[in-house]
């Protein structure tokens, strides 16, 4: 199992490395890669089907509680079954879609991360190996997104997508950590056996927060949803197996596994519910206004994901189960959807519906493709559609009071609008009269138009037969959601009950208004106002300030003086210093233990004062160079008195070497100016005596506390008996202490090769401090 | 500058200051010294030579340039850690002969170490220095 779920990436990685040979058709074999994984997985259908999940466990750092875990049960089995049968259409498709593109081994390399990530993400026990997954998919999504780089529209919409779902990722990170804590490791069967603990912990709140945030933003829920049209700047192939079937269910599925841990509470149920209906209700009516083929199929994608969310969140049984059909329905549809509006795409190159008519007469396979999704998308009895909308309308009418007509009308609405949306694209552009220029549109290349006419077969079968699948994969896919199982028929016709009436109003609804606009999309005009309440407007302003603000801060801060850096790191340092000593060091001189004052040393305190003074009020750079040296002078003689010779030696020769550096560097400069006002003086004094006094009262202190001489001892013991040598500093700088010296003089060559390059390097442009 | 008397002057300093220097390197093991205060007075030496005759006559007494004198250093100091490797002791391991010199004291790792530390810092120091005064200094007069 892990070489099945990992292969994706062996793959991808050979693909970059050997890339170059693949290019043309022979890529179209990379997809029997998916194809492979598919019939593995079938294998496990009839273990899943008596209801046991497979589990795999392989250890990865198990110290840290992460562990390549993998269960296959009813829900992973869909979702991987999916994502792989879809995924080799795909991967045909494309291969065909794509040929004449350079870069076409990077897109299978992306493709191939995808599936991978994707698969590990639905057989995940272990809530971090989960993660690991979610966000992989997030990146190839990036890549794929922007896959045509040169676009600069492709790259923003990858740019957004990326912000929101891996903003989402990050919050879903904290609620999984959350979870093992409360739970104690982080698998996922484990804490499905302990929900109970889940809901009465106090961070449950927070943590369906954060769970939700992680969902809502990978399946484009409202207010989070606007990154999704944005994606359709891929190619069409990534939007169909991506956008549509694959990971945008990501967050779908992440709600479903984690029902029977965090669900049946009153948050859970409600939450769900309120965003599912609105994002439902917004997207379904949006999709009315687009004229783009792949807008339309991206807003329609909300809607459906809303439904989900819809459903997962009234929570009943039935519920449960019309979601979980749901689900297969709707990736078959809207798969088969988006590869027609591919071939159309890239056959006539117009995405726009008021200009597409009549193409049946030259893609006729394409155009039965699409019809057959488009009649699944609009629940036509036969099709899988309608069993999915009948599963709908019997969950909303089960559920409890007054709910029941507020959940039924949204409903309804929500699936009358998408129904239109479906024929929008699967029927409009067929039908009609055929414009003169697509007449000599050549025949579409059979991979191009097999994998949808399979995905629509598909769904008139399982819409014919769907006792092959009601005891079979749909009980066990329940059984994962619910926790218990729920005996399940899927007829065709149940009876002439209010569901049936409802299915038959929306159809008849939906196919007269239609009709009447002649497939039409609404007047765009009219939503325009309101753009500037879109969230995706809402987001843009915020960036701009955002931006703005940087800006502004980056100018005030970074504005390239060097004086200023200093102050603001000085000023800084002094504060925070300052204010920890004073307020929690209690500060005090022995006065018992100050040595005596002896009389050379005020003489040369004397001196140091008065260079000092020389050195700030002099106007010549040079006598100020030479006072400072003075400075130094005399704390060298400080040294000599306190008994501390090499230092003294050492100080001496380099305050002499540094004047004279300061001197051949200074010689060349003009005279000294006044450059600077009174203000400013009096600002950088203020500055330099605080920062001086409050380090001279950090050092004093440092007295006060004991001092721990044991290391001196032993260096003052064992110099002559372990080094041979009399004198204790130098052995310590050679031998005791030897490596740290050998570092230091490394230092100080790359200082001497930094000074080197520096000079002999002739910079064209002078900088001028 | 053109005092004759520190020219006179520096050209008799400068081999005595050099073989101070060595004099500081070599006691430092005993006495206040050692590799870091003779390097400095070596260069400190070749300065007032340089302040006295011009920077190029003092860049000129080399023969290759003075930064030649880095590499060999480290070299030393590095080897000096990887002698004892040889005999089977840890990295930088002491190691001394027994016999010691009459005026230099004892032998050993240590004081090769020493001697590479010096060279480094007279590298070090008269590169900078002489890489400074050689730099052209137009544009900052412009």
């Amino acid at each position: 199992m892990l070489f099945a779920v990992l292969s994706g990436f062996f793959i991808a990685i050979s693909l970059l490395l050997l890339g170059k040979y693949f290019k043309g058709r022979i890529i179209a074999l990379i997809g029997l890669l998916p194809l492979g994984i598919f019939t593995y997985l079938l294998s496990f259908l009839p273990l899943v089907n008596a209801g046991q999940s497979q589990l795999f466990h392989y250890s990865w750092v198990p110290s840290m509680g992460i562990n390549l875990d993998f269960q296959l049960d009813g829900l992973g089995l869909l979702f991987g079954l999916m994502i792989t049968g879809i995924g080799s259409l795909i991967f045909l498709y494309a291969a065909a879609y794509l040929k004449h593109h350079i870069h076409v081994d990077r897109f299978f390399v992306y493709l191939s991360v995808f599936m991978a990530s994707m698969l590990g993400l639905v057989l995940a026990d272990n809530v971090l190996m989960l993660f690991i997954f979610w966000e992989l998919t997030s990146i190839s999504s990036f890549f794929l997104i922007g896959f045509n780089n040169e676009d600069e529209g492709a790259r923003k919409s990858a740019l957004l997508s990326l912000s929101i779902t891996g903003g989402g990722g990050f919050f879903l990170l904290v609620a999984f950590i959350l979870l093992g804590n409360i739970s104690g490791n982080y698998s996922i069967q484990d804490m499905i056996s302990s929900s109970e603990v889940f809901k009465n912990n106090g961070f449950y709140p927070l943590l369906l927060g954060f769970l939700f945030l992680g969902a809502f933003t990978k399946s484009a829920q409202f207010p989070f949803h606007f990154w999704l049209p944005n994606a359709m700047k891929a190619p069409t192939p990534v939007s169909a197996y991506l956008h549509s079937a694959t990971m945008v269910k990501a967050g779908i599925y992440l709600l479903a596994r984690f029902t029977p841990v965090l669900g049946g509470h009153v948050y859970w149920n409600n939450t769900l519910m309120i965003v599912g209906a609105v994002t439902m209700l917004y997207a379904a009516l949006h999709a009315l206004f687009r004229s783009d083929l792949k807008s339309i199929l991206a807003y329609s994608t909300i809607a459906s994901l809303g439904m989900l969310v819809f459903l997962l969140g009234i929570g009943s049984e039935k519920a449960l189960l019309a979601a979980s059909v749901f689900i297969l329905v709707h990736a078959l549809y809207k798969a088969g959807l988006f590869l027609t509006a591919g071939v159309i795409d890239y056959k006539t190159g117009i995405r726009d519906i008021r200009k597409l008519s009549g193409l049946r007469k030259v893609m006729k396979p394409v155009a039965i493709g699409g019809l057959l999704a488009a009649l699944s998308s609009a629940g036509l009895p036969l099709t899988f559609g309608f069993i999915g909308k009948d599963l709908i309308y019997e969950a909303t009418l089960g559920a409890s009071g007054n709910l029941v007509w507020i959940l039924t009308t949204i409903a309804f609405v929500s699936n009358i609008c998408l129904l239109i949306a479906g024929l929008m694209v699967g029927l409009k552009p067929f039908f009609g009269e055929i414009p003169q220029k697509f007449e000599r549109i050549k025949k579409v290349s059979k991979s191009l138009w097999m994998p949808g006419m399979v995905l629509g077969i598909l769904a008139v079968i399982f819409g014919i037969f769907p006792m092959a699948m009601d005891k079979n994969l749909i009980a066990a896919i329940a059984k994962s959601i619910n926790g218990g199982t729920i005996d399940i028929s899927l007829k065709l016709w149940h009876g002439f009950n209010f569901v049936i009436l409802l299915s038959m109003l929306t159809l008849a609804l939906g196919f007269t208004f239609y009709f009447l606009r002649k497939g039409q999309p609404l007047n765009q005009e009219k939503l325009i106002k309101a753009e500037s309440f879109s969230p995706q407007h809402l987001t843009e302003i915020i960036t701009e300030k955002i931006a703005h603000l940087a800006f502004k801060y980056t100018r005030l801060l970074h504005n390239g003086y060097l004086r200023y850096y200093l102050i603001v790191i000085i000023v800084f340092l002094t504060g925070l210093l300052g204010y920890r000593l004073f307020s929690e060091v209690s500060l005090s001189i022995n006065h018992a233990q100050l040595s005596e004052i002896r009389f050379y040393e005020v003489v040369f305190f004397a001196i140091i004062v008065l260079a000092i003074f020389k050195t700030v009020f002099t106007p010549s750079r040079l006598t100020a160079i030479a006072s400072m040296g003075i400075v130094g002078y005399c704390m060298c003689l400080i040294f000599v008195f306190y008994g501390a010779p090499d230092l003294a030696m050492t100080q001496f020769t380099i305050d002499t070497l540094t004047v004279v550096l300061f001197v051949l560097v200074l010689f060349r400069l003009p005279a000294f100016k006044k450059y600077q006002n009174l203000k400013t003086q009096l600002r950088d004094g203020a500055i330099a005596l605080s920062f001086g006094t409050l380090i001279s009262i950090i050092a004093l202190q440092a007295f006060n506390q004991p001092a721990n001489k044991v290391i001196s001892q032993f260096y003052g013991d064992n110099a002559y008996v372990l080094a041979k040598g009399k004198n204790v500093v130098n052995v310590i700088l050679v031998d005791f202490r030897g490596f740290d010296t050998m570092v230091e003089i490394i230092v100080l060559s790359i200082a001497a090769i930094g000074v080197y390059s520096l000079l002999k390097l002739k910079v064209k442009a002078p900088e001028k401090e | 500058m053109n005092s004759v008397i520190l020219k006179t002057a520096s050209s008799y300093l400068l081999p005595l200051l050099l073989l101070f220097s060595v004099f500081i390197l070599l006691r430092g093991h005993y006495l206040s010294g050692g590799g870091f205060v003779g390097g400095l007075v070596a260069s400190i030496a070749f300065v007032l030579h340089a302040f006295a005759h011009g920077f190029d006559q003092a860049k000129a007494i080399f023969k290759r340039n003075p930064g030649a004198l880095i590499p060999i250093g480290l070299f030393l100091c590095f080897s000096m850690g990887v002698v004892p490797m040889l005999f089977g002791e840890p990295f930088m391991q002491g190691l001394w002969m027994e016999q010691s010199m009459p005026v230099i004291g004892s032998i050993g790792t240590a004081l090769f170490f020493d001697i590479g530390v010096f060279f480094v810092v007279i590298g070090v120091t008269l590169t900078i220095l002489f890489t400074i005064s050689e730099s052209d200094l137009e544009q900052e007069e412009a």
